[in-house]
């Protein structure tokens, strides 16, 4: 286990600096950061200098290496935008999105797994009909239509919930949530319910296919022989079976929630990194891309290594086999 | 005293077609005392195991019973719904399944999943289910129960599992035990110490056991009574010995007499129905073109201290040596066989024969040339193999006739050699060619592979496990075909089997592996009546056989 724990954190490693280099070369090629900085008007020895002390004259892997320094002390540079520290606009920004996917996760975790179960058991019964064809539509359905499309029903029309923003927000001092004002627990609604509703499918389809494998394998009819009852057949054994998959789509799903919110967080001007991503590509803000990218892949090998680590603690058999 | 299941008049059917329906088993009655081992014998498709689902409750639809009674212990199985007051799967009635490594969830301890039914059943506490499941651990043997208490099946052997499972069936004290074909994925060795411990529960506990079997040396060896079914009917009920020992139905006969012999070795296995003239007349035509026939008696195949490995090479990790030190020689003209338990390296000796796996270790010879992996396409060519499974082995897309032509394409035939020619030559109609491989029952489909094998024309037809996934009388008909195609063109065979019974009857010499090593090479004859390696006589030993009570076949026309 501490084996298989260290090999994954060297392979973290290892994806972490492939991706530094790549957004160094972001950094380098996508414009000249002296032409940007400098006035309209500055000679060429000015720019020179400017150049010099930026260190922009020396090896290229020594701008390399100051570039991982930077990065591993926590600089991650100025935005050009809004000329702000960006690890403090990232900070900012975190809590909205990821409240957001952690609610939006829940949601579909909540729902998707006993549909999925509902669909698997009595494949043709009505509920489980409606459910499957519903399901059709949550994923083929594009999200800024669902979006567009429960802001008029419940914002426009009914007038229940609200269509932006983050609603109030109570300071912990390094953490803004909304979770603790009625305002801030509405206005969650609406996004989190568009975003959850492509991982809902997925996680729902995904369930009920391995169930309906799992349930005529052996030892799900061997636990039938023994005259167990069926719920605990069900939700106790099979369910546990047929988790195995969903660890690995939630993982991925969670990742690129987190990630590629940006089409909800524009309809619901809802202030999350991907409202600030958005904002940092119009504006060709190179370090909060920069920084963005960083962040992104981050996610994806933490959540990777989790997904990695839960297979383990499910799956006995994965314990014994080391990596 | 009350008999521990009663069945009467049973039948089961399933909807077939436009309204119709088939009976997959048809006015079926049996009575299973207490303490007696009761065996329901029959091929695949007999309908044995739908009257096990009926009694374990878990007859799927749109299987329904339409007639009949089922009784454990006095009190009646509601047809209906498979369930009765007071009377429930798992604590009346015990249920043992093939495989045991696929009875049990993976994701579990072996603890948890002896202990739940006896929770939800006898409606007892953790503790003191913890305490009965140890103890039923050690009634059925498993060593060390408290530390396999908490280990998953993953960790645990074949037989160990299948202990778990037996335990697990007896946690609730019920009457009646199903056990549906309870050795049928283990080794002879693994099968006989499970066959003696289900004897002694049966007796110690007084337990009605209902034996679900289709092999007949397993119902000589424990049962007290036997019913042979066919078709969803029986055939044939009695005391085991004397049905077994005197059949009086013809299927009966043919069933018991299809079994291979371990005692003495016959020319052909009794079959029934004999050769048609067309078959004969089409082998006869293939004598050339193996080329078997010629030089018989000299060196064909050598293996020189051969070893393989799999796994290992990254960070000097030791990979796991499957073979070590094989060395044989194949003559001419001769049936070579390989037996051994599961894991003992037999197979991995022919995938690296038949050019499928490298070797690491020493030299294979093939007609005085160095075999390597990469070969030629005469070599190639001369070597062709039948595996196991008929299901998995033939493209399902593909019919059946251009799956032969293909090698006869491309290995270029010679005049006369045609699909037909080949299908004739393994007994199968000439219109087969035009079927795709679902159309055909397993016997045939494995008929199919060997007509693609010898398409090849080969010198050396490697024979893996080819009948164990068929029926006795199936298996006695394609062994025959093997015999005969054998007689009459002279091919070379390498036949690997975990049946010593079936090795026997097929084979000139016999290599015995044990855990990746030869540890016996002998003339078939002598290996069989005088054994010097004590792996050998064991083996030998453990196989439940009806010699003693069959007498010797009469051979129709032999």
């Amino acid at each position: 286990m501490v084996r298989m724990l260290l090999s994954r954190l060297a392979q973290a490693m290892l994806v972490m600096l492939a991706v530094t280099a790549l957004s160094f070369t972001m950094f380098r090629f996508v414009g000249d950061p002296v032409q940007l900085m400098s006035r309209e008007d500055a000679s060429v020895t000015e720019r020179e200098a400017l150049r010099d002390s930026l260190g922009l004259n020396d090896p290229i892997l020594v701008q390399y290496g100051r570039f991982l320094g930077r990065i591993a002390s926590g600089d991650l540079g100025i935005s050009f935008r809004n000329q702000r520290d960006v690890a403090e606009l990232i900070a900012e920004r975190a809590p909205a999105t990821l409240e957001l996917v952690l609610v939006a996760t829940i949601l579909s975790l909540l729902v998707g797994i006993p549909a999925g179960v509902l669909c698997a058991l009595r494949p043709n019964g009505v509920l489980s009909r409606l459910v499957q064809s519903g399901s059709l539509v949550g994923i083929s359905v594009p999200t800024f239509v669902t979006g567009t499309l429960l802001i008029l029903v419940f914002s426009v029309t009914l007038r229940w919930l609200p269509s932006f923003g983050r609603g109030q927000t109570v300071d912990l001092g390094w953490w803004t949530t909304g979770f603790l004002t009625p305002s801030g627990r509405a206005a969650l609604v609406l996004p989190s319910l568009t975003l959850a509703l492509y991982s809902m499918t997925l996680i729902m389809r995904l369930i009920r296919s391995e169930m309906i494998d799992i349930l005529s394998t052996d030892y799900v009819r061997f636990a039938r022989a023994r005259g167990l009852p069926s719920w605990y057949i069900h939700f106790r054994l099979a369910l546990k079976n047929a988790m195995m998959p969903v660890i690995t789509v939630t993982g991925l799903q969670v990742g690129s929630l987190i990630a590629f919110a940006i089409v909800t967080e524009t309809i619901f001007q809802w202030p999350g990194l991907g409202l600030l991503f958005m904002q940092a590509v119009i504006f060709v803000d190179i370090p909060v891309m920069t920084a963005y990218l960083l962040l992104v892949a981050g996610v994806f090998v933490v959540i990777n290594t989790l997904v990695d680590l839960t297979y383990a603690l499910v799956d006995p058999r994965l314990r014994t086999r080391g990596v | 005293m009350t008999a521990a299941l009663e069945i009467d008049g049973l039948r089961v059917e399933y909807p077939r077609g436009e309204d119709g329906t088939f009976a997959a088993v048809d006015d079926l009655s049996l009575v299973i005392g207490a303490g007696e081992i009761h065996a329901l014998v029959g091929e695949s498709g007999a309908g044995k195991s739908t009257v096990g689902n009926c009694i374990m409750g878990l007859l799927d639809p749109p299987g329904r019973i339409t007639a009949g009674s089922i009784r454990v212990a006095s009190r009646s199985l509601d047809i209906a719904t498979g369930q009765v007051e007071g009377l429930r799967p798992g604590r009346d009635i015990g249920a043992i399944f093939q495989d045991p490594m696929t009875a049990l969830n993976p994701l579990f301890t072996i603890g948890r999943q002896l202990c739940e039914g006896m929770r939800h059943h006898l409606k007892i506490g953790r503790s003191e289910a913890r305490a009965k499941a140890l103890e039923l651990m050690r009634a059925v043997e498993i060593p060390d129960p408290e530390t396999r208490f908490d280990q998953y099946p993953h960790q645990l052997s074949g037989g160990q599992r299948q202990r778990v499972v037996i335990a697990s069936a007896l946690s609730c004290d019920p009457g009646l035990l199903v056990a549906d074909e309870p050795t049928t994925a283990l080794d002879v060795s693994v099968q006989a110490t499970i066959l003696d411990l289900l004897r002694d529960l049966a007796s110690r506990r007084k337990l009605g056991v209902l034996l679900i079997t289709h092999n007949m040396g397993v119902v000589a060896q424990i049962s007290d009574k036997v019913t042979i079914m066919r078709h969803g009917r029986i055939v044939e009920h009695g005391a085991s010995r004397q049905v077994l020992g005197e059949p009086r139905a013809d299927y009966a006969r043919a069933l018991i007499g299809a079994v291979p012999r371990l005692d003495r070795k016959l020319h052909r296995f009794p079959v029934t129905e004999t050769q048609n003239t067309a078959e004969t007349a089409a082998q006869a035509r293939l004598a050339g073109r193996v080329r078997g026939a010629t030089d018989e008696g000299t060196d064909l195949l050598s293996l020189d201290n051969v070893g393989i490995t799999y796994g290992g090479g990254f960070f000097g990790a030791p990979g796991f040596k499957a073979v070590t030190g094989a060395s044989f020689t194949v003559k001419r003209g001769e049936i070579f066989g390989i037996v051994g338990e599961s894991g003992s390296g037999k197979s991995s000796l022919a995938s690296a024969i038949a050019g499928l796996l490298p070797i690491d270790e020493g030299q294979m010879r093939f007609c005085g040339q160095p075999l390597k992996m990469r070969r030629g396409q005469s070599v190639r060519q001369a070597i062709q193999m039948i595996f196991q499974d008929p299901y998995s082995s033939l493209n399902p897309r593909l019919r059946t006739g251009a799956a032969i032509r293909e090698p006869l394409d491309f290995f270029g035939a010679g005049d006369g050699l045609t699909p037909e020619t080949l299908f004739e030559a393994v007994g199968l109609p000439q219109e087969a060619a035009g079927r795709f491989p679902h159309a055909f029952s397993g016997g045939q489909r494995q008929r199919v592979s060997i007509a693609r094998a010898l398409a090849g024309q080969p010198d050396l037809l490697i024979c893996d496990e080819p009948t164990s996934a068929l029926d006795v009388s199936v298996q006695a008909r394609v062994l025959n075909l093997l015999k005969d195609l054998r007689d009459r063109t002279g091919l070379t065979m390498l036949f690997i089997s975990h049946d010593l019974s079936v090795v026997r009857q097929m084979c000139d010499r016999v290599a015995v592996m044990k855990s990746g090593r030869i540890v016996e090479l002998e003339e078939a004859e002598t290996l069989f009546t005088r054994p010097r390696d004590p792996y050998t006589r064991d083996l030998l030993s453990l196989i439940p056989t009806l010699d003693g009570l069959a007498p010797a076949p009469q051979l129709a026309g032999a």
